[in-house]
């Protein structure tokens, strides 16, 4: 079969070459080849080092490292829904089976994530043709984190204009896939959460009402309580098993701590930023505590971690090797600054509950500049350590 | 093409004031959440760039080169004074809206800028058509500008509720609370200046 289709697409080839008719089209061409086989050409000239692990296998690694967080996700919304809805769309009862709970969860998501799936690939592809580059892989793990951090009840035109806004805006203009100093997927929910506030931070946005629509239950997340000035009404264990309403995969940190480990035994994400976020945080969180003028300053530290999008953010976000500091002492400083900024964020501010995006992009900002720092000092030690030896 | 028509015409596409000078885009975000302030404050700022570079231009030969600024700053004064009576009297709520922005166009970039690299080596009718070319310039920026933001961040134009009225909201659509933020004017007029160059092969830098 494989002969067939090798046969097939070396057949259509010149079609797409230079000069053949469909050139235009080269770069979708080249993508679908070297989608179902390794491009066999090879350096012509000197020897390269290279890695068997590209950028393909880099971002299915990551996609991989999604599946809990996404599975959990698909279950809690489901769950979400059967705890609340006055009548469970499939006419149930209120006894909601584990399968149930997934399938409904399951039909929710494939509508979001197809529409960021099709809309960013779309304009990636256009960009791609226009600038005669290669189309590349990046876009795998933004269009599948895009959906797993908005509402459940985002309606769906909204999420193609947000997608749309941040592949163009976050990624392109900079010049494609490694070239972005903003991390797309986080543009795309900024973007939503700054034009349609109504649809990010009401307390009717977590819980979908019916299979259809986005129409919504009430439901505040523990954020959104603790916002609000109510203590959060989840223990500390329901949050950190994620069966709290909030946004669709960001909920458990079990799940997340499972693709945290295959990100961190592969290699892919650095755990120098992850620790440090931690850190930051949890610092922060134990000032607070400190401090303890009020209500939101005396939760405990650890809750931080569990609540909203911390884990997923610091696991998935934070960790983005393009946007992340380069330099390993880099990385400790602007992981910390990210954990720290959250917590303010969170308690000092009630009009952005949610720290954890706007303390990523806030450092994403920054890391060329703590990079910078990090290389300028490191250039300045070893002047020095010069000068000492002639002297 | 004469001499004069390139003088007036430049500032409206190849040589304009924001997407190619880049200047004047302080106001250009703060007044462009709706159409109406931003046509106002657009023929403000013409009036003021014409007459000011036809008065310098006027004078420009009595001027001491080391006081040069501060004679600017005295004619460009006295006229935005003027500008902002004649709002107020006429169309007091446009010009409440405007609030500061009015007297800051005496810090327009546009205004000084015109003033220092045309008005004070040019003569009086090529200095006022150069003064008016540029306050278009900038009115065509401000007005698209205007116009998108009013249209998706209010869903009305000049004041018309467009969108409720082709029914807009009933299948569903929301107005974008992002468009009315400076930041998105900020992004729009990069939007501008990436069309502007992709079209103009001269714009673009090699």
């Amino acid at each position: 079969m494989f002969d067939n289709l090798r046969g097939l697409i070396d057949k259509i080839k010149p079609t797409f070459s230079e000069g053949g008719k469909a050139a235009w089209l080269g770069s979708t061409f080249e993508a679908f080849e070297t989608f179902l086989f390794t491009p066999n050409t090879t350096t012509a000239r000197g020897s390269h080092v290279r890695d068997g692990i590209d950028l393909k296998r880099a971002m299915i690694t990551v996609v991989v490292a999604l599946m809990p967080a996404l599975l959990f996700g698909m279950w809690n919304i489901g769950y979400q829904t059967s705890l609340r809805a006055e009548q469970w769309p499939f006419e149930l009862g209120t006894a909601a089976s584990f399968w149930y709970c997934l399938w409904f969860g399951f039909l929710r998501m494939l509508p979001l994530i197809v529409v960021s799936y099709v809309v960013g690939l779309a304009i990636e592809f256009a960009f791609a043709q226009i600038r005669h580059h290669q189309v590349n892989e990046g876009f795998l793990v933004t269009g599948m984190i895009i959906p797993m951090i908005v509402p459940v009840t985002t309606p769906l035109w909204q999420l193609a204009l947000a997608t749309a806004f941040a592949v163009v805006f976050g990624k392109e203009v900079f010049g494609g896939t490694g070239m972005n100093f903003l991390n797309p997927a986080l543009v795309a929910r900024a973007f939503l959460f700054f034009s349609y506030p109504t649809h990010m931070s009401g307390d009717q946005v977590w819980i979908a009402r019916d299979l259809w629509g986005s129409d919504a239950i009430a439901g505040a997340t523990p954020l959104g309580e603790i916002a609000t000035g109510i203590a959060p009404s989840a223990s500390a264990l329901d949050m950190f098993i994620g069966i709290i309403p909030g946004s669709t995969c960001e909920t458990s940190v079990i799940a997340i701590l499972l693709g945290a480990l295959l990100l961190l035994v592969s290699g892919i994400a650095s755990w120098r930023i992850m620790l440090s976020v931690v850190l930051g945080g949890g610092l922060m969180g134990m000032l607070f505590n400190a401090v303890g003028a009020n209500a939101y300053m005396q939760l405990p530290f650890y809750y931080h971690f569990l609540m909203g999008g911390f884990a997923f953010g610091a696991v998935f976000m934070a960790t983005d090797p393009v946007t992340a500091a380069q330099t390993n002492c880099g990385k400790w400083i602007y992981g910390f600054l990210i954990g720290a900024f959250a917590v303010l964020l969170r308690v000092l501010n009630p009009a952005y509950p949610e720290g954890m995006m706007l303390s990523i992009l806030l450092m994403n900002s920054f890391a060329p500049l703590i990079d910078h720092c990090v290389v300028a000092a490191n250039i300045r030690r070893r002047n020095n350590r010069k000068k000492e030896v002639k002297a | 093409m004469s001499n004069n028509s390139k003088v007036f015409l430049g500032p409206l596409a190849k040589n304009n004031p924001i997407t190619v000078q880049i200047l004047g885009i302080c106001s250009c975000l703060a007044v462009t959440a709706q159409l109406k302030p931003a046509v106002v404050m657009a023929l403000s700022v013409t009036v003021v760039v014409a007459l000011s570079n036809l008065i310098i231009s006027l004078m420009r030969n009595t001027i001491p080169p080391r006081i040069r600024i501060i004679v600017q700053l005295v004619v460009v004064s006295a006229l935005v004074i003027l500008v902002n009576q004649v709002l107020m009297a006429y169309v007091y709520d446009v010009s409440k809206q405007l609030s500061v922005y009015v007297g800051l166009i005496i810090t327009n970039c546009i205004v000084m800028g015109r003033l220092e690299a045309f008005a004070m080596n040019h003569k009086p009718w090529e200095s006022m058509l150069d003064g008016i070319g540029n306050g278009l310039g900038y009115g065509v920026v401000l007005v698209i500008l205007g116009a998108f933001r009013e249209l998706f961040g209010s869903g009305s134009l000049w004041g018309v509720p467009v969108m409720e009225k082709l029914g807009m909201y009933k299948i569903g659509y929301e107005n974008n609370g992002l468009v009315i933020m400076a930041p998105m004017a900020l992004i729009l007029v990069g939007v501008i200046i990436w069309i502007q160059r992709s079209k103009d092969k001269e714009l673009q830098e090699q």
